[in-house]
């Protein structure tokens, strides 16, 4: 009940600061442009199926995703207003869970708003709905990943800019970073960074592959972001 | 509801903030917590709020201790952090609304309970601006008014009226008073008037231990000591008074007073008073006392006299 108290308060402030609508807007003029207009888009490659869109938002929301969480703690820090929330009847982890919860109800309103593309593609031909679902489910799954990241990103520092920028930087490794690193090293080393890129994993899901061991890495991370978000909070006691 | 604190002690790093301090403030107190910049007063008031947790020591309120129920302490004290901190892009009514489902308040009551907030810190004209457009009083409002929604038992305020201009300073000391009547209530301040107009018990904390603890009376009675009065007498020799005056076996030391003709500073012996005499003296001698004025020792001096060192 507290966790959905604060996150309605910043998914307010996402609105109220009109930073929700540049993101709905970017975020679905890129996806839009170039899952029907140009490149390859969906009638270029003449199958009835999103994994364009999926390829595009894969990009979009790994950038876009730092500058939603950056505010959530780093502003709360700068200003003190961590302090006036952490003395009232909340817990640090209720707290953490809301910011968290707020970036989440965001980025599914903003998938929810491309259900257009699917069921323009799916009267265009026969879609494969199994992978769609699948493909959305991976695209939230990574979300929790990076929101979880970034709201950690937020929690060290009270500079936004700071925040938005080291979220990206631990981001990039798991975007890209450990994948091109786990081509040039063989054996163990190159399979333990070839796991834990994201990319394989989110490849498998998008495909509409549903493996435990891919799910489990998700969930994961967004588990080991928010235990560490938590932790920062909390350090203000260890002496 | 009592605050206990008990051998309280909150380090930063190798630092003691906040040395081994033991008090009581009792329901329907008004405790004035006073101490120059770095004494520790924030750290002390972050603790009874829980935000800070106590190094070693334990602080409660009412039957809870900040270590084992945080939840509860927080559920029964209402705080005003020293920089009023608040979400600049949220409109008053909302940021209350906010708070009190913070607090739990049952939906039904909130509007009831945010008007009350607004008559009570006379946000009336101000309710639908956005926090951030408020003049630095209305802050301060905004910042009392979320402290007193859930209608704590406790409240912990630091600097109350830093920024505020006289009359809203009167308003806010008003409204302290009240609420202090039945509520326990610990404020921090710079302006000692301001306490001594406020509280009905001064601490005076520095480098983190407590130096002073008594109503504002018994804390000047204690610094005083010796009375000290001021006298005029006048149709008279300055030489021979001041020869009268020092024979006087109540008095220790007769001074002149510089730049004024005819005036006299006149020190007691311990636990005397002279007044009696000087006046017997000057009937026995046919001189005429136009003044006698006992000299108070202001709070300032007491102040000074306990945190410098």
């Amino acid at each position: 009940m507290k966790v959905w108290v604060i996150a309605t308060r910043e998914l307010g402030s996402f609105f109220d600061s009109l930073m929700a609508y540049i993101m709905l807007v970017a975020f679905l003029g890129f996806s839009g442009f170039f899952t029907w207009l140009t490149g390859a888009d969906v009638f270029f490659i003449r199958q009835a199926n999103l994994q364009v869109f999926f390829g595009i938002a894969y990009w979009t929301l790994f950038f876009f995703i730092p500058a939603l969480t950056m505010r959530l703690l780093a502003e709360e820090n700068r200003t003190g207003t961590i302090e006036m929330l952490l003395t009232k009847p909340i817990s640090d982890w209720q707290v953490v869970i809301g910011k968290f919860l707020s970036v989440m109800l965001l980025i599914l309103i903003a998938l929810a708003l491309t259900l257009p593309y699917y069921i323009t593609v799916a009267n265009l031909g026969p879609i494969d709905h199994g992978a769609t679902i699948t493909g959305y489910l991976g695209l939230i799954l990574m979300s929790a990943a990076y929101v979880s990241i970034g709201l950690f990103a937020s929690s060290i520092s009270n500079n936004q800019i700071v925040a938005f920028l080291l979220a990206l930087l631990i981001s990039i490794f798991f975007h890209i970073i450990f994948e091109v690193l786990s081509y040039s090293f063989t054996g163990s080393i190159g399979s333990i960074l070839s796991y834990l890129s994201l990319s394989g994993h989110f490849d498998s899901i998008s495909r509409g592959v549903i493996d435990s061991k891919d799910v489990i890495y998700f969930i994961s991370i967004a588990f080991m972001g928010l235990v560490s978000t938590e932790a920062v909070i909390t350090r203000r006691n260890a002496v | 509801m009592d605050i206990v604190v008990d051998k309280f002690t909150r380090r930063y790093g190798a630092q003691r903030a906040v040395d081994n301090i033991t008090f009581t403030v009792k329901t329907g107190e008004v405790l004035g917590f006073l101490g120059p910049n770095g004494a520790g007063k924030t750290t002390t008031m972050k603790a009874i709020t829980t935000f800070l947790a106590p190094s070693s020591g334990d602080i409660m309120v009412g039957p809870y201790s900040v270590r084992e129920n945080p939840d509860e302490v927080r559920r029964l004290t209402g705080y005003l952090p020293e920089t009023n901190p608040l979400y600049p892009e949220m409109p008053v009514i909302d940021y209350l609304k906010f708070v009190a489902r913070i607090y739990g308040i049952p939906d039904k009551k909130i509007p009831e309970k945010i008007y009350e907030m607004i008559e009570v810190c006379g946000l009336g004209a101000e309710k639908h601006k956005k926090i951030g457009e408020l003049s630095k009083g209305y802050k301060q409002r905004v910042g009392l008014a979320q402290a007193l929604i859930h209608d704590p038992s406790v409240l912990i305020l630091d600097e109350p009226t830093s920024g505020l201009d006289p009359n809203q300073i009167v308003e806010i000391r008003e409204l302290i008073k009240r609420i202090g009547r039945e509520k326990t209530v610990i404020l921090s301040s710079h302006i000692l008037a301001e306490v001594e107009a406020t509280c009905d018990r001064i601490l005076i904390i520095n480098k983190g231990k407590i130096v002073a603890d008594g109503s504002a009376n018994e804390l000047r009675k204690r610094a005083q000591g010796k009375e000290v009065l001021h006298a005029c007498i006048e149709d008279a020799d300055p030489d021979q008074v001041f020869a009268a005056l020092r024979e006087l076996s109540s008095i220790e030391v007769v001074d002149f007073l510089k730049g004024k003709q005819n005036y006299y500073e006149i020190q007691s012996r311990a636990n005397q008073s002279s007044r009696r005499d000087v006046f017997r003296l000057c009937c026995e001698k046919n001189w005429f006392l136009t003044e006698i004025t006992p000299l108070e020792t202001k709070l300032e001096d007491v102040f000074r006299e306990l945190t410098m060192n």
